[in-house]
C-alpha cells in the first residue's frame, strides 16, 4: 500500500524532526536574547553525541539517562563561555563574532577528530531495532523515545521561560535591552544563563542524536547548517518557530530520502531554507525586524 | 580602470622603502625555487594559491562589506570544468578558464540576486552561500558524469606542457606566483575605482550609500561576480595541481573556511592582509603538521585545523584588523595608504 509508506516516512519525519527542533532550540534561544549566532552549535552537539557515547560505552550508562549530566555539564560550559569568551563580543560587529565563533568551532571539531578519529561510532543500544506496529505503520522505539525526550526538554524550556522570574527576566532582554538594564536586572547574568540553556538544549539533543544515527566529527558542520536552516525556516529568535521548523525539515528529509535518493535529503531542506528566504525572509514565526 | 595605468600610480604613490622591500621580496620569490626543493615549492604554491583566493574573498568580505562562506563552490566549479573539459574533451585549462569564470561568475550572481534583492544579509547571507556550496557537493556527489563521489582525475602525463598546466612543483610554483600578482594587481585596481569607492561606501553605510545615488544592490552584485570569477580561475589551477576532485573535499565548508582564513588574519579589506596572512599562517600550519608527525610517528588530522581556529580566535580578539595594519605603522607606510 502506498499510503502505508507515507505515513511511516511521515511519523519517522516527525519524531526525527522534534529532536532536530530541541536542536534548532538551543541555537534560537542564545540568538534571540544574547544576539550572537552560535555558529559552533553544530560542533557542540557532535561533543554531546560523544559525551553520551563514552557514557555509554564505558560506563554503560544509557543515552536517554546522561542526557541529563550532559546537559547540565553544557548548560556550566555555556555559562563559563558567555562570561568569559563571547560576552565581550556582545556589542562587536556582526563578523567578528561570527570569526571567533568559528574559531571555537574549528577547534572543536578537529579536536574531536584527533581524539576519536574519523570513523563513524555507534551506539548500538540493546533495543535499537525494538520497533512497535501499529496497524500497517512501524515505528522504532528509539526514535518515539527520542521524541518524547525532546519534546519534555523543550516543555521544560518553554515553562521555564514563562512562569519563572528568571525565564521572564530573560525575555525582558530580548525584548528591551535598555529597559531591562534600567529597571536593574543583571543583563550579563542572564545573558550567561541563556547562554547555558541554548548549549543545555543543544547538548541533550546530542545525547539524544547518538540513539538515531552515528557519531562522527565530520557531522558537525552539518548540524551547525541544519540548525540554522531550521531557525531561519522558524524564525530567528522564535522558540515555537524552531520546533515547528524542526518538524518541516525532518519531514521534508524523510520524503526526499524515500521519494528521491537518500543523499537527496539535504538538498530538501535547502530547497526550502532557499523558498522561505525568498519569500518570508523573516521565518515562519518571526517577526520583521 | 586600466589596471596599467594604476600599477603606475601605485609606484608613483608608494614610499620609497617600502616599495624597494616590495622588489626585493618579488625578486626573491622570483629566484626562489632554484634552491627550494620539491616539499618547499608545494608549501609556496598552497601560499601563493591561498593569498589568491583570499584576495578574491576578501573584494567581497573586505571591500564590500558581504560575508560569503561558500567560495568552495567557485573553486569547485572552475575545477571541475577546467578538468572535465581536458580529460574528456581536449581543451587546454588556459581556454577553459573562460567558461570556468562564466559559471562562476553565473552561480555567484544567482546567490548575489537571492541573497541581495531579497535583502538578505549578514549571517543569512552567509547561509545562503554555504547552502549553495552544500547543494554543489550533492550534486556532483551524486553526478555520474564526472565521477559521483568515487572523484574525477587528471592522468599525470610524463611530458611537461607548460599551457596546458601539465608539469612539476616548479610550473606551479611560477604560476600561483603569477596569480596572486595579477590578483593583487586587480584588486588594487578595483579598489582604487569608481567601483571599490562604492564598495567601500556600501560596506561602511549602506542606507547612507544608497543616498548619495550609489546603486547599492549593482555594487554588490558587481562584487559577488568579480570574486568568484578569480576564485573560479585559482580552482582550475588548483584542480591541476591536485590533479584530482572529490566533491566531498572539494565542495567542503571547511575548505570555504580555510580560504577565509589568510585576509581575515592578514588584514580585512587590505591590500596586503591576504598575501600576509597566507604568509603567516601557511607555513606554520605546514610546519605543525610535519612536527607531529615526527613527534607521533604518524599523521594527525586535524592538528593544523585547531591550530587555525586558535590563530582566528587569538587575532580577533586582540586586533581585530589583522596583522597589516599593525606591520604598515612599523614598515612607516602613512595611514590611508598602501
Amino acid at each position: 500500500m502506498l499510503w502505508s509508506l507515507y505515513a511511516n516516512v511521515l511519523v519517522q519525519g516527525v519524531l526525527t524532526g522534534l529532536v532536530y527542533g530541541l536542536m534548532a532550540l538551543g541555537l534560537s534561544v542564545i540568538f534571540g536574547v544574547v544576539r550572537v549566532v552560535n555558529f559552533a552549535h553544530g560542533e557542540f552537539a557532535v561533543v554531546g553525541m560523544y559525551a553520551a557515547f563514552v557514557l555509554f560505552r564505558s560506563f554503560g550508562i544509557d543515552p536517554f539517562l546522561s542526557m541529563l549530566p550532559i546537559a547540565a555539564a553544557f548548560f556550566v560550559i555555556g555559562y563559563g563561555l558567555q562570561r568569559t569568551l563571547i560576552n565581550p563580543f556582545v556589542s562587536r560587529p556582526e563578523h567578528e563574532q561570527f570569526i571567533l565563533l568559528v574559531g571555537l568551532a574549528i577547534i572543536m571539531v578537529n579536536g574531536t577528530l584527533m581524539i576519536f578519529g574519523p570513523d563513524a561510532r555507534s551506539a548500538n543500544l540493546p533495543y535499537s531495532f525494538d520497533s512497535w506496529e501499529i496497524g500497517a505503520i512501524i515505528v522504532d522505539k528509539v526514535r518515539v523515545y527520542a521524541a518524547i525526550a525532546a519534546l519534555a526538554v523543550a516543555a521544560l524550556l518553554f515553562a521555564f521561560f514563562r512562569f519563572t522570574a528568571t525565564g521572564v527576566a530573560i525575555r525582558a532582554c530580548a525584548d528591551n535591552l535598555v529597559g531591562a538594564a534600567v529597571v536593574g536586572l543583571d543583563v550579563k547574568k542572564l545573558y550567561a544563563l541563556t547562554f547555558g540553556l541554548g548549549l543545555a538544549c543543544v547538548g541533550a539533543a546530542g545525547a539524544l542524536m547518538v540513539t538515531l544515527t552515528d557519531a562522527t566529527p565530520m557531522i558537525a558542520p552539518a548540524f551547525t547548517l541544519l540548525a540554522f536552516t531550521i531557525v531561519i525556516i522558524g524564525g530567528m529568535g522564535s522558540m515555537t518557530g524552531a520546533i515547528v521548523g524542526g518538524l518541516l525539515i525532518g519531514i521534508a528529509e524523510a520524503l526526499a530520502s524515500v521519494l528521491i535518493a537518500p543523499s537527496m535529503k539535504t538538498m530538501a531542506s535547502f530547497g526550502l531554507l532557499v523558498l522561505v528566504l525568498a519569500l518570508r525572509p523573516q521565518g515562519l514565526l518571526g517577526r520583521r525586524a | 580602470m586600466n589596471p596599467f595605468a594604476t600599477l603606475a600610480r601605485l609606484v608613483d604613490e608608494a614610499p620609497r622603502r617600502a616599495l624597494l622591500l616590495l622588489a626585493a621580496f618579488l625578486a626573491v620569490l622570483l629566484v626562489a625555487p632554484v634552491v627550494l626543493d620539491r616539499y618547499l615549492l608545494s608549501v609556496f604554491f598552497l601560499i601563493f594559491w591561498f593569498a589568491t583566493v583570499g584576495q578574491a574573498w576578501n573584494i567581497m568580505m573586505g571591500f564590500c562589506g558581504q560575508l560569503s562562506l561558500g567560495h568552495a563552490l567557485y573553486v569547485g566549479l572552475g575545477g571541475y570544468i577546467g578538468a572535465l573539459l581536458w580529460v574528456k574533451f581536449g581543451i587546454s585549462p588556459a581556454i577553459a578558464i573562460v567558461p570556468a569564470i562564466l559559471v562562476a561568475m553565473a552561480f555567484g550572481a544567482v546567490i548575489g540576486w537571492l541573497g541581495f534583492r531579497f535583502g538578505i544579509e549578514g549571517v543569512y547571507f552567509a547561509l545562503l552561500t554555504i547552502a549553495f556550496a552544500e547543494v554543489a557537493r550533492i550534486g556532483f556527489d551524486n553526478w555520474s558524469f564526472v565521477g559521483g563521489a568515487a572523484g574525477f582525475f587528471i592522468p599525470v602525463s610524463a611530458a611537461a606542457s607548460p599551457v596546458n598546466l601539465r608539469g612539476g612543483p616548479m610550473l606551479f610554483y611560477y604560476v600561483a606566483l603569477a596569480m596572486m600578482i595579477i590578483a593583487f594587481i586587480l584588486c588594487a585596481a578595483l579598489r582604487r575605482s569608481r567601483l571599490g569607492h562604492a564598495w567601500l561606501a556600501v560596506r561602511e553605510d549602506a542606507e547612507a550609500a544608497r543616498a548619495l545615488g550609489i546603486d547599492v544592490f549593482r555594487a554588490k552584485m558587481a562584487a559577488v561576480v568579480i570574486s568568484a570569477a578569480m576564485t573560479a580561475v585559482a580552482g582550475v589551477v588548483y584542480a591541476f595541481y591536485q590533479n584530482n576532485l572529490f566533491p566531498s573535499q572539494t565542495f567542503d565548508i571547511a575548505r570555504s573556511i580555510e580560504m577565509i582564513l589568510a585576509p581575515i588574519i592578514g588584514g580585512l579589506g587590505t591590500l596586503f592582509g591576504p598575501i600576509l596572512g597566507a604568509f603567516i599562517l601557511t607555513p606554520l600550519g605546514q610546519t605543525l603538521i610535519a612536527l607531529v608527525e615526527k613527534i607521533a610517528g604518524r599523521a594527525i588530522p586535524g592538528v593544523n585545523l585547531v591550530f587555525y581556529g586558535a590563530a582566528l580566535m587569538v587575532i580577533i580578539w586582540f586586533t581585530p584588523n589583522g596583522v597589516w595594519p599593525w606591520l604598515k605603522k612599523k614598515l612607516g607606510i602613512p595611514e590611508g595608504r598602501e
